[in-house]
């Protein structure tokens, strides 16, 4: 907690999973920060971008290997799979019931909630350009792309870093 | 109870929206201003005091009422 409440704290999330039960926990400290005050940038890297691909883009990719890895990741975030218990997607299936049963917000609005609160969305350039991810694949209102001296510039001034 | 310029009702909101309807209605009164936040999510008890002193907004009254929690928030 700030003992300055002038001064907001920052903190600095590397999404690298893309695991639907750790978007929940990467869009509710992220959004919930920014509402406290705190300048707060999530960076996507790796399995973590995908979530940030359009759902209606089933394929991503730039050959033979790449396409064959998005499509056995399938990119978007309504397509995000549990970290365990997945069960070819009947255990992420339950999960987002048992959220909304709860009244626990899924990933899609938690994320229009970081975009609205003003967290800086910032994927991972060698991932997209890896992986064959372009710029046009993505969802709106995100940052630039960026590498990782410009995400450890970040996380070297905030108070809080976490990877997730 | 204080006067409220704005009421926030977040009843039936889980963690992490209360907090976040608190700061969006909070960015629409003045200055000085008072917003109550009705609520029923238990973690609100903590959150809302946390986000406050995190914020430098003043939590200037609670009670809690037929599993209703009602806290008076002062713009800073």
């Amino acid at each position: 907690m700030s003992s300055d409440p002038d001064a907001p704290d920052s903190m600095t999330i590397i999404a690298f999973s893309g695991d639907l039960d750790k978007l929940w926990p990467t869009f509710i400290l992220s959004s919930t920060g920014a509402a406290s005050g705190m300048d707060v940038t999530v960076f996507f890297t790796f399995w973590g971008l995908f979530p940030l691909v359009k759902d209606d883009v089933r394929i991503t990719g730039y050959d033979a290997m790449t396409k064959a890895l998005a499509g056995m990741n399938a990119p978007g975030m309504k397509k995000a799979k549990l970290s365990k218990l997945n069960m070819g997607g009947s255990g992420a299936w339950m999960m987002r019931k048992v959220a909304e049963k709860n009244k626990l917000a899924p990933p899609e609005d938690l994320f229009a909630m970081c975009q609205e609160m003003g967290v800086n969305l910032w994927p991972c350039q060698m991932t997209m350009d890896l992986l064959g991810v372009q710029p046009e694949h993505m969802v709106e209102g995100l940052g630039e792309p960026v590498g990782a001296a410009t995400a450890l510039q970040k996380m070297a001034k905030s108070d809080i870093n976490l990877f997730i | 109870m204080p006067d409220a310029a704005k009421v926030v009702d977040a009843k039936g909101q889980t963690c992490p929206m209360p907090v976040l309807m608190t700061a969006k209605g909070i960015k629409e009164i003045e200055s000085g201003e008072i917003l109550l936040l009705e609520v029923t999510d238990n973690g609100a008890r903590s959150d809302i005091p946390a986000w406050a002193t995190q914020t430098g907004n003043e939590l200037v009254e609670s009670e809690e009422a037929d599993g209703v929690m009602k806290f008076y928030i002062r713009k800073k």
